[in-house]
């Protein structure tokens, strides 16, 4: 593709026929043919062509995703919008709406860390206050490969350094999230970011365009050639023969942003009688904003004049200024008669903003271009008509003979393996990321990064959210069906451990190639296995993204579904975090310990491999932990809850002496290995005293208590065959230690 | 008594400004559009945080040049009270009020998490409400927070009590550790720590709220007397 070619060399319809100039735009014979055929009856001209190739790429139309996200539980009685919209809502009372999303910028940032971290966070941000909403708080989730050589360092600081600039200049808190290293990302590494916002619900926002007459405002930066077709280009794998694709790659302006979002916010809140509807230009920019939002009106067409879109560069051709992904513009539809009202809320912002065309009669998207027609298409045939593919599901290779027997770690002194963990880049602190993030700015955030879930209060109000990313990838690959399941149930457990109920949840879904049969059943299954979950944990799916073709030398990622949810805490005494609190409260571990070491932490670091089979998950015992926990949590009876997951049960209470700087002195009947173990379906708490008889009664024999919080900076923990012991300051030290020295 | 916020295009702590004073402080205070070029009606002056025009010249350096900074200047030539807090100490030294500039962090990286700093002087009309040499915490969330002036500033800031806070860990590099400095006539105060993050027990520390109550103690005990 010629991303510089200009009207006039621009192949000839004949030509595109012929030489099949539509593949290198991602399109494939069968797709030409559905146009040329079904829909134009005549050959597409070159322009066309490429509102169909970013319409029809899986990022914009999901054309190999949609059966399988149909399967996700998407109901539930306090949601507002579901999947559709450019984010979910959800009810949290009081006439207040929590709206949130995620989206995944892998291939832009594979290719251009910095930037491809950027303007993944400032399309995540439009999304949200395009449904009215003032985003309050972001997270990122993030995979990378064990950081070896300087350029894989460097890479992981851009990436970093990227969604700090974004989300920091703008002033929109960055609150947490998750970081995990596997060389199973190191070609394809995982940049999901999620974003939530606040909205009062008689403000909602829709991407519709409807009224004969209405006129098309577009708002923000000018037009430009950067991220031209940046839509198709992600949803290309990459090989080693293809290593630059830059100019495919956008870059982002947090402060044209901040003002673009104050600009839109004005006008939804001030001025809505003028609007008919607000979307963002993100993938596959104008075409993908104006196609969508003519086609969810229905029954009538579009015509933009293409002259008069703000260009930063001369001679752009219809194709350029169509597909190009220049960040930080919006497209709202405005009543005809109204239109300066709305120009001048953007003109008092500082923001450019411009009429460039009218919803009209019929059902035609028409592109005007130097007094042309260049493109004269079915709206329709654009933005809902893209082909779907049930593509074939077959069991992968390693699953079939997997290994049932699980892995048995080997430990010698249980101390120094306890070290060795702490120090595992997957479990060390994260704080050398979030402290360049500004977690605070906003003054909500209760509980910033390094507990279990992020909490942001509602001002004014008695309550607070709780949000949260999770999944391991481990999992899934060797069970993607129950590691999806466990992918939600983790989340939910963060949620609960942090005070709140969970409300629901937004996804990106990672994953290989779904052409591929063994791909795909992981994309099918993970989805299933987390829908199952979601529905247990009444956390309907109300947003998300996909991000497929992550291979590379057709080497998949591990399926990685993203899992971001919120949860809503009624009342802020309820708010827990995971440090222990005070020497003398007693410590518990809620639930049952198995044998969980097949994809285990543990067993990636002492043999270096996942492999195996995963071990049980039961779904029902999970629910009725985390109800016990959050019945616990209610009733004030917990002074600290933390999840435990990778890592097992020594991680997870090293973990809890580290915020506060206090001991433990516990015994067990569990043997040193067991306290590595990931089985699911458990937490570590602390109870004061006084509260030891109410709590007991409470959780039964789902709890066992294993001994005190203790003043002296020492971490003992008697096991049945051995016994860790470790000063907290020097866990402490390797714990914080690691990802910073590895990064040097 | 009545507050002005200074609202930049690209401020992001106005309303974090607004809601302390507002909420926690319980006194007057309006937003004031960068548009404006009076501050008629108002004792005292903040200057939020965040990134004024993206920040893209230099920190501060564009608004420096907004129409309502002969305001300010004329403002704070009457003696009362000026609070440039984060960007707004940027602001603040590109605008000539205060000596010295803020570089990036020695680390080249933004730096976000609650600090220790030592109440260095009480005597200013900001820091009243604490003891002389308190330690407090408060929140720093910066990329060019670097302090830096030159020996013969840095001796008469010394001399003249200017400095009125400074960081217990140096996290940025600045210059004797500067958080924070007033001008030599002591109406104006810049730092770069947020003590508009620190109002509430529940956001972690309440240690920022001496700061303004100084401020309002400051204005009621000699009367609304300018004007």
């Amino acid at each position: 593709m010629n991303s510089v070619m200009d009207q006039t060399t621009e192949a000839t319809p004949e030509q595109i026929r012929d030489k099949k100039l539509y593949q290198s735009m991602g399109l494939t014979d069968h797709e030409y043919g559905l146009i040329k055929d079904d829909v134009l009856h005549r050959l597409p001209n070159y322009t066309e062509v490429g509102l169909f190739s970013g319409m029809w790429s899986e990022h914009c139309s999901y054309k190999n995703s949609k059966p399988v996200l149909k399967k996700f539980f998407t109901k539930g009685k306090h949601v507002v919008k579901g999947p559709g919209e450019g984010a979910g809502i959800i009810d949290i009372g009081d006439n207040q709406g929590v709206v949130f999303k995620a989206e995944s910028h892998n291939h832009p940032s594979a290719v251009e860390p910095f930037q491809g971290a950027t303007t993944g966070v400032g399309g995540i941000l439009r999304d949200i206050f395009s449904m009215g909403a003032r985003p309050i708080a972001s997270m990122d989730s993030l995979r990378f490969a064990e950081p070896k050589t300087d350029a894989d360092k460097y890479f992981i600081q851009q990436i970093i350094a990227g969604i700090s600039a974004y989300g920091n200049c703008i002033g929109i808190p960055t609150v947490g999230g998750d970081t995990a290293f596997d060389d199973a990302y190191a070609h394809n590494p995982l940049i999901n970011v999620m974003s939530v916002g606040l909205m009062d619900l008689d403000k909602i926002e829709v991407g519709a365009a409807a009224g004969v007459g209405n006129s098309i405002i577009y708002v923000g930066h000018k037009t430009g050639r950067d991220g031209i077709n940046g839509a198709s280009f992600a949803s290309f794998q990459f090989d080693s023969e293809h290593e630059s694709q830059r100019s495919a790659v956008q870059v982002g302006d947090p402060f044209e942003e901040k003002l673009v979002m104050e600009g839109c916010l004005d006008v939804i809140n001030n001025h809505s009688d003028a609007l008919v509807g607000i979307q963002d230009m993100g993938a596959a920019g104008l075409v993908s904003s104006s196609a969508e939002m003519g086609s969810k009106a229905g029954g009538n067409g579009m015509a933009l004049n293409l002259d008069l879109v703000p260009q930063r560069e001369a001679g752009m051709s219809a194709f350029e200024l169509m597909l190009s992904e220049s960040q930080e513009r919006m497209l709202l539809c405005v009543k005809a008669g109204q239109e300066d009202e709305v120009l001048n809320v953007f003109k008092d912002h500082g923001v450019n903003a411009v009429v460039i065309g009218h919803v009209t009669e019929g059902h035609n998207y028409k592109l005007l271009h130097h007094g042309k027609v260049v493109a004269d298409v079915p709206v329709d045939s654009l933005a809902s008509q893209a082909p779907v593919y049930h593509r074939e599901s077959a069991v992968p290779e390693h699953l079939k003979n997997a290994d049932s027997k699980q892995y048995q770690p080997q430990i010698s002194n249980p101390t120094e393996t306890l070290k060795e963990m702490l120090g595992q880049l997957t479990i060390a602190s994260k704080e050398s990321i979030y402290e360049t993030y500004d977690t605070q700015v906003q003054t909500n955030t209760v509980v910033a990064p390094g507990s279990d879930a992020a909490v942001v209060r509602v001002r004014h109000h008695d309550k607070a959210l709780a949000i949260t990313t999770d999944v391991n990838g481990r999992y899934l690959y060797l069970n993607p069906r129950v590691g999806g399941t466990m992918a939600v149930a983790e989340a939910a457990r963060n949620i609960v451990a942090s005070g709140a109920v969970p409300l629901g949840i937004t996804d990106c879904l990672n994953f290989g190639n779904p052409e591929k049969p063994d791909q795909f059943y992981e994309l099918d299954q993970a989805v299933m296995g987390m829908s199952e979950a979601c529905e247990k944990f009444e956390a309907p799916v109300i947003s998300g993204n996909v991000s497929l073709n992550n291979e590379y030398d057709n080497v998949p990622i591990y399926p990685t579904p993203m899992v971001g949810m919120v949860g809503l805490i009624k009342g802020l005494e309820h708010i827990t975090t995971q440090d222990f609190k005070q020497a003398g409260d007693l410590v518990y571990v809620v639930g049952k310990t198995e044998a969980g070491f097949n994809g285990s932490q543990i067993q990636k670091m002492q043999t270096g491999e996942i492999a195996g089979k995963l071990f049980d998950f039961d779904l029902d015992y999970e629910v009725k932990i985390q109800k016990l926990v959050t019945e616990a949590i209610q009733h004030l009876l917990l002074n600290s809850a933390h999840d435990i997951s990778e890592g097992g049960l020594i991680t997870a209470i090293a973990e809890s002496t580290f915020g506060n700087q206090l001991g433990v002195d516990l015994a067990s009947e569990l043997s040193v290995a067991d306290f590595f173990s990931e089985s699911q379906s458990r937490f570590i708490v602390s109870v004061p005293q006084e509260k030891q008889a109410e709590f007991e009664q409470l959780v039964g024999n789902d709890a066992q208590k294993l001994g005190k919080v203790v003043d002296d900076n020492h971490l003992f923990v008697q096991a049945n065959d051995g016994y860790f012991d470790l000063d907290v300051d020097k866990a402490l030290g390797i714990w914080k230690g690691a990802l910073p020295c590895r990064l040097k | 008594m009545k507050f002005a916020v200074l609202a930049f295009p690209g401020s992001n702590c106005e309303m974090d400004l607004y809601n302390a004073i507002k909420d926690i402080i319980k006194e007057d205070v309006e937003l004031v559009s960068y548009k404006n070029d009076s501050l008629a009606g108002f004792d005292a002056v903040l200057i939020p945080g965040g990134f004024s025009y993206g920040d893209y010249l230099r920190s501060g350096a564009i608004a420096r040049f907004s129409p309502i900074i002969p305001a300010l200047q004329e403002f704070a030539k009457s003696g009362r009270p000026v609070l440039g807090i984060c960007n707004g100490f940027q602001i603040l030294t590109e605008a000539g009020l205060l000596p010295g500039s803020l570089q990036k962090n020695v680390s080249a990286k933004f730096i976000c998490k609650t600090e220790p700093l030592v109440v260095n002087s009480n005597k200013s009309m900001f820091s009243s409400a604490y003891q002389a040499g308190q330690l407090i915490s408060l929140p720093i969330a910066h990329g060019d927070g670097n302090y830096y002036c030159d020996q013969d500033t840095l001796r008469e800031l010394v001399t003249n009590d200017q400095i009125v806070f400074k960081y217990a860990n140096n996290p940025n590099g600045s210059i004797d550790n500067i958080a924070g400095i007033i001008n030599k006539a002591g109406n104006v105060l810049g730092m770069m720590p947020h003590p508009e993050r620190a109002v509430e027990a529940v956001l972690g520390s309440d240690d920022g709220k001496g700061v303004f109550q100084s401020i309002v103690n400051h204005i009621k005990s000699r009367g609304v007397i300018y004007e």
